[in-house]
């Protein structure tokens, strides 16, 4: 696979196994600047696996994961949290701290990554990105109190709020109605254009892949089965392609 | 842990020890949270203080009562509050508020951080530039640590009223005379070890509940799991712990 000084993600050749489970197998796949990547596969393919390897929560037994120019598994502590300030992580279950308010959740990143910002800038930054998930009026509520699709966008804003170079986002729509899910994609267009993020999507929701997806990777037997373009695969003659497309 | 019996328990034992020496190298990172600490402090110790406060009234209350019968068949009632008092203030009052902490600190942390853990809030955090480690499990071990035997020290005098109470029912011993007695009785030797392993006490409260947590398994089935064990495991660490304590104030001959 050739390298482009574009690349901002590249996974090459990364193993992960569980036990006798052999997730991923030699799975390579890369992200360009600006371009938004879906990976498609099915439930319990190992899709949630490869994200959380690129993040650096897994660590693969073998193989590179090179984000902006860092090999993810060898980094130390300090660089890794540097690093996780330009990428944003979109997790399949939102994850938002259930024993703090909304407002909460969001300062935590910023508190953490940036640790002298004034109050006011925080409080400002977590109104705009509130704004930009159009849920203003939830700051002062517990997670608890809101509807899934709800969450799901204040799990956006949290990640959207140190403004991160790639996102990866874990089912973004998996679980919303269409018009929600909807809603939820034509807002991550609407980052990437805004802040020129990369992002790199895992779903199985057709309509997101198709509004959202420069590029499809499918990840089938744990490896990189073949890649393309929504039109490429849609009208692709393979088997194993067609059984998701219809 | 999938393996049982024997073998099991020492394998959980030797992990609850890798745990716990995880505690020690993180803490003395830098970045302590210390805000988190004292949030930790303020929680576990109001959590339990009323239960711990209305037991320790109730068993220096019953305890004697029922020892009142033994030294009247003896003549020694006069001795009622030097031995009731030692024996509350050694023995009950701390490992009965270590329990009560076993079941209300552990469970409580058991819980909280297994629902952590499967719904990736732990995940989360680590994202988010925070060693989770450091800020939920170190912050909850100091704050339990620090408040098992701040609580055990308002058992022991809580636990003398009900003593004094339990004292004056049936005979009548005035208040200047029971604490006379009282503190005539009690040593540094009585006092100070008992609180010592008040702290060793909360320690493995503290571990305990924050290994259950983070080694939860998927689901929440898994959260109960982890909750439950974390106070039966702590319960019955604070027995080792006391029996280890007993032995080692004996050899140093403090009682
Ligand atoms: N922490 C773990 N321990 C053991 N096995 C795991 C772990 N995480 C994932 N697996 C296994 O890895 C495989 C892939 O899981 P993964 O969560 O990546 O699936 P997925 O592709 O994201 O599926 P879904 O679309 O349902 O989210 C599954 O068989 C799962 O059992
Ligand atoms: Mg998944």
């Amino acid at each position: 696979m050739e390298t482009n000084s574009n690349t901002v993600i590249k996974v090459e050749g990364i193993n992960k196994s569980f036990g006798d489970n052999h997730v991923l197998r030699d799975f390579s796949t890369q992200l360009l600047k600006g371009e938004n990547l879906v990976v498609l596969g099915k439930s319990g393919s190992g899709k949630s696996v490869l994200i959380k390897c690129i993040i650096g929560l897994l660590k693969p037994e073998s193989g590179t994961v090179d984000v902006l120019g860092k090999n993810v598994p060898e980094l130390e502590q300090e660089e890794l949290d540097q690093l996780r300030v330009k990428v944003g992580f979109l997790f399949q279950s939102n994850a938002l701290y259930d024993s703090m308010s909304i407002r909460q959740n969001l300062e935590f990143p910023l508190r953490r990554h940036r640790k002298n910002m004034k109050q006011e800038v925080v409080n400002q930054l977590v109104m705009e990105v509130l704004g930009q998930v159009g849920l203003e009026d939830t700051a002062d509520k517990m997670p608890s109190e809101l509807s899934g699709g709800m969450k799901k966008r204040i799990a956006l804003a949290r990640t959207l709020i140190l403004k991160p170079e790639i996102i990866l986002y874990d089912e973004p729509t998996t679980g919303l109605d269409p018009i929600t899910g909807r809603g939820i994609s034509s807002l991550m267009l609407s980052v990437q254009k805004k802040y020129n993020s990369s992002s790199l999507i895992i779903s199985h929701d057709l309509a997101c892949v198709q509004m959202t997806a420069n590029r499809i990777v499918m990840l089938i037997d744990g490896g990189c089965y073949t890649t393309g373009t929504w039109k490429e695969l849609q009208s692709s003659e393979d088997e194993k392609v067609k059984q998701f497309f219809e | 842990m999938n393996t049982s019996g024997i073998k099991g328990f020492f394998l959980e034992a030797g992990a609850i020890a890798r745990f716990s020496g995880r505690f020690f190298r993180e803490m003395l990172k830098p970045r302590f949270e210390f805000a988190e600490f004292l949030r930790q402090c303020y929680f576990l110790g109001n959590r339990s203080l009323p239960l711990v406060a209305i037991t320790a009234f109730i068993m220096g209350l019953v305890i004697t009562i029922q020892s009142r019968p033994t030294l009247v068949e003896f003549g020694a009632e006069a001795w009622l509050p030097k031995m009731v008092s030692v024996s509350l203030v050694r023995e009950i009052a701390p490992v009965i508020t270590a329990l009560i902490c076993a079941g209300k600190i552990g469970s409580g942390i058991g819980a909280e951080l297994g629902s952590m853990k499967v719904t990736e809030q732990i995940d989360a955090m680590e994202v988010s530039g925070t060693n989770p480690y450091k800020f939920l499990a170190v912050t909850r071990i100091l704050a339990a640590t620090l408040m098992v035997p701040v609580l055990a020290i308002l058992a022991d005098t809580v636990s003398l009223y009900g003593a004094f109470l339990g004292a004056n029912l049936r005979g009548a011993v005035s208040w200047q005379l029971f604490w006379n007695q009282v503190f005539s009785t009690l040593v540094y030797g009585d006092v100070l070890p008992s609180l010592i392993k008040t702290f060793f006490f909360g320690f493995a409260i503290g571990v305990i509940g924050c290994y259950m947590g983070f080694t939860s398994s998927k689901g929440t089935e898994g959260v109960g799991i982890s909750a439950n064990s974390a106070v039966v495991v702590a319960s019955l660490a604070v027995f080792i712990l006391d029996l280890l304590a007993v032995q080692v104030t004996d050899i140093l001959k403090l009682n």
